[in-house]
């Protein structure tokens, strides 16, 4: 059975007695260990996807089921959450903003120090521990994020455009080291971009939301060997994924 | 030290001292009779009269100085936080805070005196009123700068309210309430002397009011720069507080 099954998931939002459908048709599952990539132009519902994955909206018809018989899941424990800024507190040093999650959840101190230091390593940021946030850039800022969202040890990692406000080459980089990252910690990720290179370059599998109404318009798995490289951006096979989303919004 | 800041720092003093050099030649080259200005050495001398109780004025000053602005400063961020807590608090009473603000605090001075007749609390609650308000607007204002992906991000792992006060609130607001706190050290300043000038038996204010009479302008002169070094007394343990408290890319105001 699928780790997250997501089932004809519907999301109104009512302001001032109008209605705003936000996600409609919503319909995939998501394999334990998978690295999904939810793709889509701004206004198709993939925020709202992502935060009714993390219990932060409720919806108004389908269903959605997280975690197994084998593979329980705690929706007060098992989410780690990266947005487009980092969100570091300013007045916190490093490693204090990596053990933010494990203070909320009283978890012991001394064995959260010593995993957000093997985490801080795993990010590539071993020697920041100290430093507060103004002296990291905008990617290392971002990694440390990265940590601080799996410091609890999580089952599901939810991301949202979380390399959106890097330049083009921090970007690029970052999105290797979230694959190194990936692969290193076995975590389940869903991942929101509106990158479609990225959405194919980084997703095990691909769901494709468009706007104008919301619906879900799309939803197949990458068929590229891991780890991926950047050189397979221009295999084929890439390509021939890449075309496929644009068409769907209508790019082509 | 660095070499740089050791600059800083000098040029800061001789700044100062270059005022009092103008001032002495000032008096002296032009011939300036003693009470309309004195010197800085007559007004330095103005210290030697023990029939000024200096010592008893000054401690007078700096009490309700320092007690209206504490109090402004607890009343103030309590309010502050009441308000971040009970949103309906906030909407019925910051426009009420407002329009009490308009008030001419001085115009109270004879209402607190009426009330509590002479001494230090009217002038410690005319500090008071006059220094608090900026502290209540710069503290809810930074209460409900919170990032709303930030609350969402420790909601998913159900941190309380508490925990979201504490740990990301609060310290987040601390710039704020400095930025506030550094304004209302001046008011309260500006208000514990007004509070003399309308009534009282002690204090700065109170010797400058008896000693105009006299003509005694170099004493004048001195309670002004003693209230001016009570002031920068008080500021500068506020901003001392706040290189503690605050870390520097932090800072506003």
């Amino acid at each position: 059975m699928a780790f997250i099954r997501i089932d004809g998931v519907r999301k109104v939002y009512r302001t001032r007695g109008k209605e705003f459908l936000a996600v409609s048709e919503a319909t995939f599952d998501v394999r334990q260990g998978d690295l999904v990539a939810l793709v889509g132009p701004s206004g198709c519902g993939k925020t709202t996807l992502l935060k009714i994955l993390a219990g932060l909206h409720g919806y108004d018809a389908g269903t959605v089921a997280i975690g197994t018989a084998t593979e329980p899941f705690d929706p007060a424990r098992d989410i780690g959450m990266v947005f487009q800024q980092p969100l570091l507190l300013k007045w916190r040093r490093i490693l204090d903003n990596v053990l933010l999650p494990a203070e909320i959840m009283g978890l012991p101190r001394a064995a959260s120090v010593e995993r957000a230091k093997d985490l801080l390593a795993l990010v590539g940021l071993r020697g920041s521990e100290d430093k507060y946030p103004y002296e990291l850039s905008g990617g290392m800022q971002q990694r440390a994020s990265i940590a601080r969202a799996l410091i609890h040890d999580p089952k599901l990692v939810l991301m949202d455009e979380p390399f959106g406000a890097l330049d083009a080459l921090t970007r690029e980089k970052m999105n290797l080291e979230l694959l190194r990252i990936w692969s290193e910690s076995r975590k389940t990720i869903v991942f929101v971009t509106h990158g479609i290179t990225e959405a194919v370059f980084l997703g095990t599998r691909v769901v494709v939301l468009t706007a104008g109404p919301a619906r879900m318009a799309d939803n197949f798995e990458i068929d590229l060997p891991h780890p991926r490289t950047l050189d397979m951006r221009t295999h084929e096979q890439f390509g021939a994924y890449t075309r496929r989303i644009y068409k769907l919004l209508g790019m082509e | 030290m660095g070499t740089e800041q050791l600059q800083r720092y000098t040029l800061a003093v001789l700044s100062h001292l270059a005022l009092l050099a103008a001032w002495h030649l000032f008096v002296t080259l032009g011939n300036v009779p003693t009470f309309v200005m004195p010197s800085p050495l007559a007004t330095a001398n103005a210290l030697l009269r023990p029939e000024y109780f200096w010592w008893r004025n000054i401690v007078a000053t700096a009490g309700e100085i320092f007690g209206g602005y504490a109090l402004a400063v607890v009343v103030g961020i309590g309010l502050a936080v009441l308000f971040s807590w009970f949103r309906w608090l906030e909407i019925a009473l910051m426009p009420l805070l407002v329009s009490l603000n308009m008030i001419p605090k001085v115009a109270l001075g004879p209402l607190f005196i009426v009330w509590f007749s002479y001494g230090v609390v009217p002038n410690i609650l005319i500090a008071f009123s006059i220094s608090f308000f900026p502290i209540v607007l710069t503290t809810a204002r930074g209460l409900r700068e919170v990032e709303p992906d930030l609350i969402d991000l420790v909601r998913s792992i159900r941190a309380s309210r508490w925990q979201i006060f504490v740990k990301i609130q609060l310290p987040g607001a601390l710039p704020y309430i400095f930025a506030g706190a550094k304004v209302a050290a001046i008011l309260a300043v500006a208000g514990a002397i007004v509070g003399e000038f309308l009534g009282s038996e002690r204090g700065l204010g109170y010797l400058m009011l008896q000693v105009q009479v006299t003509l005694d302008t170099a004493a004048m002169f001195m309670a002004v720069i003693l209230i001016t070094l009570i002031g920068v007394v008080l500021y500068g343990l506020v901003l001392g507080l706040e290189r503690i408290l605050v870390v520097r890319d932090a800072r506003i105001g």
